[in-house]
């Protein structure tokens, strides 16, 4: 198990690294000129601008002296915010994102899991197909539409809850964390129904039946843990899909969080800002996409046995 | 697909592909599917005949209007026919949705193939590189590309291309490894095939069956990418139209004239579902190991 966790680990750095150079030699061969403003600027100034950026240097150099300090944790100063760095702006905006994503993971999990076990229970019956059907129309439906649809119904129509902001209005944080959650609360459902079903066809589960245990003793002990790896597996990229969920959750309501902040930075040309993001979402997906190889490797004792044999 | 020969008079068998057929045939929520796909490829390719209006044409005067017997959908802001621009909204997101498919489908299959088939370290070099754009938060990387190279749609289905052929390479990849090892193809080898045709008569034609299944699920994928990337105001540029756009349209004015999210909104949501419970069907009828009812 360590030595499972310690080879991916090592395997994530050159994932990283491919990651960062990748961004790198892309955003700077993005035609135009980062520093070019609407105003003129005198001459002087530009030069000066161009010296603080480390811009007059070679590229090669550029990169290695943005290596040398993305090691030591800094993302250099901002392009357009002039006078912050780019860790400032992450550190302003990475609260709400995390806030949401962990509100949307949990109705995805509580929704998805509950409605999946439940509909496994009685296959092919109404009680499978109801939940089914209402999941499928969950995957359909994106969030760009999604979230302005609960917005007409719920902000403006029926005025219940309020159509946007983070943290200003009680009740605020309802609309997004639903929105943002709904498609993944769906995969979970046909995931953890998929997974139960399978288990449950397993002799393991007939065995325990013959022993004359309780059902739901079945459900939740012996078929749960096994019913429930499809489901691990999905959560780690479903951290990805939050996280690009995020920008257009976090512009219909105007969250001041990462995702708005990417958007913006892409727009503005902020060179440093657009690195900045792109690294720490990537190191954020390499991160969670191991935890959930790790928890999955945990939860299959088959997969358990394999790692603690071969050396592999 | 190898059919086996046999000198007894053998009952006679049915081929994957009836089989297939036959269980898709009872799948009802499939045939929907397939019958909206079909209805809207018609569709889409007649849209200027079939179109009420010109997509462009614009009544100042008359504004946003509720749907009424002249506009059956309604019209925009612009006093331009709402069905109209579904009409080629839909043409466009589907053209997306194909060409971009169709983009990841070659790429994903010949990297697939011939890493499976090359094994060894080739393979674990190519499926390497695919775990590190894996990791690479795809839909930065296309916003990335976007902003960088300009907003055109040549690009938007290639960002898009290059970007869904990942699954399909692993997907085609474990397919060949498995048949790699098989009987068959262990006797085409011996009797002294070349490997490229090993590679295209025997392994290709065998993994047939998931790469059809899984190219009917990139197909809403990348037509829902289109739209949320035309929704950001990054894919499709107007005066164009597109469902994402029309979307993004809608949103702006969604408090007086709800209908211009609505009618957009349904026609995406309707083509994501039947195009999935059409890749759901296929998927329980060509690989009956997955589907156990």
């Amino acid at each position: 198990m360590l030595r499972f966790t310690l080879i991916r680990l090592l395997q994530a750095i050159p994932v990283l690294f491919a990651v960062v150079t990748l961004t790198f030699f892309l955003v700077r061969a993005a035609p135009g000129d980062p520093l070019a403003s609407d105003k003129a600027m005198p001459p002087e100034v530009y030069a000066e601008l161009t010296a603080l950026y480390g811009l007059d240097k070679p590229v090669w150099q550029q990169y290695v002296s943005y290596l040398g300090n993305l090691l030591q944790g800094e993302f250099g100063p901002s392009f357009k915010y002039v006078g912050r760095t780019v860790n400032e702006l992450i550190a302003a905006g990475l609260p709400a994102t995390a806030e949401l994503g962990i509100y949307a993971m949990l109705v995805a999990v509580l929704i998805g899991v509950s409605a999946g076990v439940f509909a496994a229970l009685r296959p092919n019956s109404a009680q499978d197909y109801v939940p089914m059907s209402v999941a499928m129309m969950g995957i359909c439906m994106p969030s760009f539409l999604l979230g302005p649809l609960l917005v007409l119904v719920f902000g403006l129509w029926l005025d219940w809850l309020p159509i946007s902001g983070w943290g200003v209005i009680p009740g605020d944080k309802i609309l997004p964390a639903i929105t943002l959650g709904a498609a993944y609360a769906a995969y979970v459902a046909r995931l953890s129904r998929g997974g139960m079903l399978e288990v449950m066809s397993q002799d393991y589960i007939r065995t325990a039946r013959a022993k004359g245990l309780p059902e739901w003793r079945i459900v939740f002990k012996h078929g749960l843990r096994g019913g429930l790896i499809p489901v691990v597996a999905f959560l780690g990229p479903a951290f990805a899909g939050l996280l690009s969920g995020s920008f257009v959750v976090e512009t219909v309501f105007q969250i001041p969080g990462m995702g708005r902040l990417y958007v913006q930075g892409a727009f503005n040309r902020d060179y440093t800002l657009i690195m900045g993001t792109t690294v720490l979402f990537a190191t954020l997906i390499i991160v969670f996409n191991l935890l959930s190889d790790i928890l999955s490797v945990w939860l299959n004792p088959k997969l358990r046995q394999q790692y603690q044999g071969s050396s592999q | 697909m190898s059919t086996t020969t046999s000198t007894l008079p053998a009952e006679k068998g049915t081929s994957l592909w009836q089989d297939a057929w036959v269980r898709l045939g009872k799948n009802r929520l499939a045939l929907f599917g397939l019958g909206v796909l079909s209805l809207l490829v018609v569709v889409s390719l007649l849209t200027p005949w079939l179109a009420p209006y010109p997509y462009d044409l614009q009544n100042l005067e008359l504004g946003a209007t509720p749907p009424s017997w002249d506009h059956w959908l309604g019209t925009d802001t612009f006093g331009r026919d709402l069905l109209t621009r579904i009409l080629y909204g839909g043409r466009v997101s589907l053209a997306v949705g194909f060409v971009a498919t169709g983009v990841a489908l070659l790429i994903g299959v010949l990297y697939g193939a011939i890493a499976g088939y090359a094994g060894g370290r080739i393979d674990a070099a190519m499926m390497r590189f695919v775990d590190i754009l894996y990791a690479l938060p795809f839909m930065i990387f296309i916003i990335l590309l976007m902003v960088i190279f300009g907003k055109n749609i040549l690009l938007l289905f290639l960002a898009i291309g290059a970007v869904e052929w990942l699954t399909m390479a692993r997907i085609v990849r474990g397919q060949v490894q498995n048949l790699r090892h098989q009987e068959f193809v262990e006797a085409a080898t011996a009797i002294g095939l070349s490997r490229w045709a090993i590679l295209h008569r025997h392994i290709i034609p065998n993994t047939l069956g998931p790469v059809i299944v899984y190219t009917t699920l990139t197909i809403p994928n990348v037509m829902l990418l289109e739209a949320f990337l035309s929704f950001l105001g990054l894919g499709i540029q107007p005066p164009e139209s597109s469902w994402g756009l029309l979307i993004n349209y809608g949103v702006e004015t969604m408090e007086e004239y709800p209908w211009l999210l609505i009618f957009p909104g349904l026609a995406l949501s309707i083509t994501l579902f039947a195009l999935n419970f059409l890749g759901d069907g296929l998927r329980d009828a060509l690989d009956p190991k997955a589907s156990k009812d």
